[in-house]
């Protein structure tokens, strides 16, 4: 087990260090002057050059990311143009709301996803399992942006029951006044895992089913919901392991349901900070995000490996 | 006793041997579901590429007088838009741009990847680890994140999110590319070629390329229901699409404000997005299972 982590573990390291130079380089394909944000259109050439020089835009590509690097390692990811303020603390404020939100996406994700998937695979050509497959369809297909606006319309505008936009007043707490707010966007958010976690639970149940196992159990004398016990714990690490991804990709991809609820996460900070051309701001959420995306799936593939040993085989 | 014998004998050669894509055109026309799909589709691409001959109203010609009517209006069946544009023009217009920057993305990673995916795994050794190791680092960056970082960077405009759509999904065709190709490979008709002397390039055009593309345009049927949310996503940031241009997802941005006044009419565009993804799903769907013929 130990050989297994630390060679997931090196083999991390080479990826770490080319999400860097790619974040880093994203920024540099950048058509335009970066400093065009800060810059006052009738700045001298004088000005420009201390700025430029202020930022570090004058030194050498490779001196530049060397320097981004080393100053990223020490917890300095730059300044905001925009703001001024360290990006660090900036993207460190946001993460905290986009977690929030994703990890309740993904428990209501989870929790539904796996509840549809097990009846459907179960009760597989039934009514029940093209119902639950129609809303895991459904899930993955719908434009959640869109559901998001029509979740809004019809319980903040028409039934005016929960809150639009925001997340609440002052700093979060996990009382009704502030979880009022969290509802609509979690809810909206959790329709992909929900789809995705249905069709891999459902698939899974298939396969246990008809595993020889599964017969031995019955012919054994085991009552259906004792055999439905061994079918959940078997379907239960590729489930989770599914889940885990999905919650990565809830972390990184939160952009279009911030922006929608103005939910003040890492999604509308980066949505600001395109907008403003905002480049140190943008280079550092999205090397934030990226960085926890390959944490996440280390964690996920170490997580699975523990508890099914069939995968240090491999 | 004779005849029925020679009726018989006349009918077997009716019954000819057919190809595998022949068996798979006709059991995806036999699932109802997946016709009823490409049916929606097809209407909606033959409606968005004949709009200007359908009768329909200028999309661009705007009223400040007749702004959000509501849905049923007459002579405006489903409503005007913020600036009293006729939403069922601008609908049907916007499944140019909407499809075109949806699905483009797809088809060019589907020529990408699948040659990378091919080469890589054809020719193994360095040039697959080459290959496959760039392809990684794609895959630490989630895909929505990535698609905005590079449409954020090269700034708002019709070809970046085309573009930044293309590099999302070129790592994930060639990874299915490379291992299709991987599993071909090791095949006795490749290895028969190769004794035969043929070049490796005869070998993956000719000999390869028609066994591993099946698998990867499956695949690749299945991206375009993403890609439609993603392009519309994009132009709903502002990072896609430019104003005035109908455009679903641009659209969808532009009647936000308008949820209070004219709920139904700002949720219309969202319809045809959802519309046209569950139909692509669904049609993916029916696809991987008509070719899956063990079942």
């Amino acid at each position: 087990m130990l050989v297994y982590v630390l060679r997931r573990i090196v083999y991390v390291i080479p990826i770490v260090v080319s999400v860097a130079l790619v974040c880093f380089l994203l920024v540099h394909i950048t058509p335009g002057d970066p400093l065009v944000a800060v810059l006052p259109p009738d700045a001298s050439a004088e000005l420009a050059a201390q700025l430029r020089a202020a930022y570090g835009f004058d030194q050498p590509l490779p001196v530049q990311f060397g320097l981004w690097v080393w100053h990223a390692l020490h917890g300095n990811l730059g300044t905001s143009i925009a703001t001024g303020r360290p990006v660090l603390a900036e993207v460190t404020a946001a993460v905290g709301n986009t977690f929030i939100l994703a990890v309740s996406a993904a428990i209501i994700g989870f929790a539904l996803g796996a509840f549809f998937g097990l009846i459907a695979g179960y009760f597989r050509n039934t009514w029940v399992d093209k119902l639950a497959t129609s809303i895991a369809v459904a899930g993955v297909s719908v434009p959640h942006y869109w559901l998001g606006m029509v979740l809004v319309i019809i319980f903040s505008v028409w039934l005016n029951w929960l809150p639009a936009v925001g997340m609440g007043p002052g700093g979060w707490s996990w009382d009704w006044e502030h979880m009022r707010f969290l509802i609509l966007p979690a809810v909206t958010m959790s329709v992909i895992p929900m789809g995705i976690v249905t069709r891999t639970v459902r698939a899974l149940t298939g396969d246990i089913l008809s595993q020889d196992f599964v017969e031995a159990l019955r012919s054994k004398g085991l009552r259906e919901t004792q055999v439905f016990r061994h079918v959940v714990k078997n379907a239960l690490p590729t489930a989770i392991a599914v889940m885990g991804l999905q919650l990565g990709y809830l972390l990184g991809g939160s952009i279009l349901i911030e922006t929608v609820f103005s939910w003040p996460g890492t999604g509308f900070l980066l949505n600001s900070a395109i907008f403003q051309r905002d480049l140190p701001l943008l280079q550092g959420t999205i090397l934030v995000l990226a960085l926890f995306f390959v944490f996440l799936n280390l964690v996920v593939d170490i997580a699975q490996a523990a508890i099914d040993p069939r995968i240090k085989r491999a | 006793m004779a005849m029925t014998s020679d009726a018989a004998l006349e009918a077997a050669p009716v019954e000819k041997a057919r190809g595998y894509w022949a068996t798979v055109a006709r059991r995806i026309s036999r699932d109802k579901v997946s016709m009823a799909c490409a049916a929606i589709l097809i209407l909606i691409v033959l409606a968005a590429i004949f709009a200007p001959w359908l009768g329909l109203a200028d999309p661009y010609q705007g009223s400040m007088i007749r702004r959000l009517r509501p849905i049923g209006t007459p002579n405006y069946p489903l409503g005007t838009d913020e600036l009293g544009r006729d939403m069922l023009s601008r609908l049907v217009y916007g499944g140019r741009l909407s499809l075109l920057i949806g699905i483009l993305p797809v088809i060019l990673a589907f020529g990408i990847g699948t040659s990378l995916g091919l080469l890589a795994g054809y020719l193994g050794g360095k040039v697959n680890t080459i290959i496959m190791r760039t392809i990684d680092v794609f895959y630490a960056f989630p895909s929505v994140l990535l698609a905005i970082a590079i449409s954020g960077v090269l700034g708002a405009g019709i070809v970046n999110s085309i573009v930044s759509l293309t590099v999302v999904f070129v790592p994930q065709i060639t990874r299915v590319a490379e291992s299709v190709t991987t599993s071909v490979r090791s095949l006795d008709f490749v290895d028969a070629a190769r004794a035969s002397g043929a070049s490796a390039l005869t070998i993956m055009r000719v000999h390869m390329l028609g066994n591993v593309l099946g698998p990867i345009f499956v695949y690749a049927t299945g991206l375009i229901s993403v890609s439609m949310i993603l392009a519309a996503g994009l132009s709903f940031l502002g990072l896609g699409t430019r104003p005035p241009e109908p455009e679903w997802g641009l659209m969808l941005n532009t009647l936000r404000t308008a949820i209070y006044v004219n709920p139904g009419v700002a949720a219309l565009p969202g319809v045809m997005i959802f519309a046209v993804s569950i139909c692509f799903n669904m049609l993916s769907d029916g696809l991987r299972s008509a070719m899956d013929i063990r079942n």
